[in-house]
């Protein structure tokens, strides 16, 4: 399969919809596996490393999982499609500049991705749109099983799953959530959320963009311990907990841009859809940065009925201005989310179909998002 | 208003604080509001945070303690120098070789927890299935005795009597 079939659109778990998907995007759990009787990656010589990719492709290809798989040679892919690949969160920065031979089997809707020979054996995910933990961990488990069938597992039953990094052992799950919290950032909350995440032992991170850079008010929550603590556990404490607490949070701000500072929140969404409109040079970080305060406006409009003069111009944007009940048009909220990815740099040049400098991806940018919103 | 502390800066924080019903007013600006650590930064960069909440390399300290500092793993010649450089354990085996220096740290990443809680793949022998369920029972008894739940720690004490004369069982067969 080629990567452009997927690259010219969104995922799965973009578009939208899912529950509470205005604020949490997408869940996402993944399982870190070894196999019993090999050494981990940062030992292994290149034929050891082949020999496990070998097991392990075998096994996780052929399993029945509703959906085309597709098998990348990550070692010997392009950088480019390497870079696309990350930016659908298909696979790892670590795993897509790493050594050796390694590769990547994908679910053709995305929804599924296997790592192997990342920093352990293998790594398997599920991502779904919305708040959706337990159906992702429910899915990886049986997925887990049916690969376990084939394959031997290095296992204690004091550390349970044995991995390479000392901070994965036991579950080996992470457990993550994708966030867009633009009201806390702009009411200046979001310190709160970064403590109580710190309270909680969860890890911070950002969504798009280069390493830990929370571009375009998207933040990624995720558990840190995995030892002593089951599955389930963990999943249940992001769903009674977490979850419902940032949600909460970042409503309560939404609400209070509308009621005490639509002022400041009009000013904000009128100058994202000026500049988005009309430019003609935009970086990935201005471009995030503006997109972000759209899809707030969007979401405000949709999900709390807000009807601020900025909101209401901007619903009437012929670009977005499908119908966001029916699931059979693009709803507006797909259209933005479309705008996030396909203008990202690499998902950019590979749709072009070449490599461009930062200038022509500037431009290339701009045009996109001005002819999306102007329709 | 001038920051009272540095006397410079416009201040943007204002703490009022009552201490046995006598108020005392602080005016600050950022910077020496930080300084005092009276607030975080309003944009802590996101990597500083993630390092402040899971800093588990250990220091050079820590290794030259380690009961297995000279020790090297038979099987893919790991040494705990090495978790220093890379931070990553060399074979499933160096669990069981470096077991004494990993504990604490193992701890330290999993707030305060060492024994394996959860799924269990089907295939590993019945004994070590049994084993994992022992453990799992010792801790949620352990954790009932301390909330004095006792109706569920008599339960569990019940259930790790059956576990132990399977293990016994299985270990006659």
């Amino acid at each position: 399969m080629k990567l452009t079939e997927i690259s010219s659109g969104i995922n799965e778990w973009f578009d939208g919809s899912g529950p509470l998907a205005d604020i949490v995007i997408s869940s996402r759990v993944r399982l870190a596996r070894n196999l019993a009787g090999h050494k981990f990656i940062t030992r292994c010589s290149a034929e050891e490393k082949a020999e496990i990719l070998d097991k392990l492709k075998t096994a996780v290809m052929s399993l029945d999982l509703g959906d085309k798989v597709f098998y990348i040679s990550i070692d010997k892919a392009p950088a480019l499609d390497r870079n696309v690949l990350i930016e659908r969160h298909l696979i790892s920065r670590h795993h897509a500049f790493g050594k050796g031979p390694r590769g990547a089997v994908i679910a053709r809707r995305e929804f599924f991705t296997a790592m192997i020979n990342e920093e352990d054996h293998l790594r398997i995910q599920i991502l779904k749109g919305g708040a959706q933990l337990s159906a992702c961990a429910e899915q990886l488990n049986r997925i887990d099983d049916m690969i376990e069938e084939k394959v031997e597992y290095a296992f204690s039953p004091r550390y349970g799953y044995l991995t390479a990094c000392p901070t994965n052992l036991g579950t080996g799950i992470r457990a993550s959530v994708m966030l867009h919290l633009p009201a806390l950032k702009m009411t200046g909350q979001i310190e709160k959320f970064f403590n109580a995440a710190k309270a909680l032992n969860l890890a911070v991170r950002g969504l798009f963009g280069e390493g830990t850079d929370a571009a375009g008010d998207f933040y990624q929550l995720s558990n840190q311990v995995t030892l002593g603590i089951a599955e389930a556990d963990i999943i249940r404490q992001f769903e009674t907990s977490i979850i419902p607490e940032i949600v909460e949070y970042e409503n309560a701000a939404r609400n209070r841009l509308l009621d005490k500072e639509t002022d400041v929140l009009d000013d904000k969404i009128s100058r994202a859809m000026a500049l988005l409109k009309n430019a003609h040079l935009i970086s990935s970080q201005e471009a995030m940065f503006l997109l972000s305060h759209i899809r707030l406006g969007i979401n405000m409009r949709y999900r709390l009925g807000a009807s601020t003069p900025a909101i209401e111009r901007l619903c009437t944007l012929s670009g977005i201005s499908g119908d966001a009940n029916n699931p059979n048009t693009t709803t507006p909220i797909a259209t933005i989310n479309r705008l996030f990815m396909l203008t990202l740099p690499a998902h950019l040049q590979l749709n072009y179909g070449k490599e461009l400098d930062s200038t022509h991806r500037d431009a290339l940018r701009a045009q996109i998002i001005r002819s999306t919103l102007n329709g | 208003m001038h920051c009272q502390i540095c006397k410079k800066t416009e201040a943007t924080i204002h703490l009022t604080e009552i201490t046995d019903g006598h108020r005392t007013e602080m005016h600050l600006c950022e910077q020496c509001a930080q300084e005092q650590g009276i607030t975080v930064k309003s944009q802590m960069p996101i990597n500083e945070l993630l390092s402040s909440l899971l800093s588990v390399q250990p220091t050079d300290e820590d290794l030259f303690e380690l009961p297995d500092k000279d020790l090297s793993c038979p099987i893919c010649g790991f040494a705990l120098s090495h978790l220093r450089d890379e931070a990553l354990m060399g074979c499933p085996n160096d669990y069981k070789v470096f077991e004494k220096s990993l504990l604490p740290l193992i701890k330290k990443a999993h707030n305060g927890k060492a024994v394996h809680c959860g799924k269990v793949p089907s295939k590993v022998p019945k004994e070590t299935k049994v084993q994992t369920e022992l453990l799992n029972l010792r801790q949620q008894l352990k954790a009932a005795v301390q909330s004095e739940n006792y109706e569920l720690a008599a339960k569990l004490r019940d259930q790790i009597t059956a576990c132990e004369e399977q293990q016994i069982k299985n270990k006659e067969t």
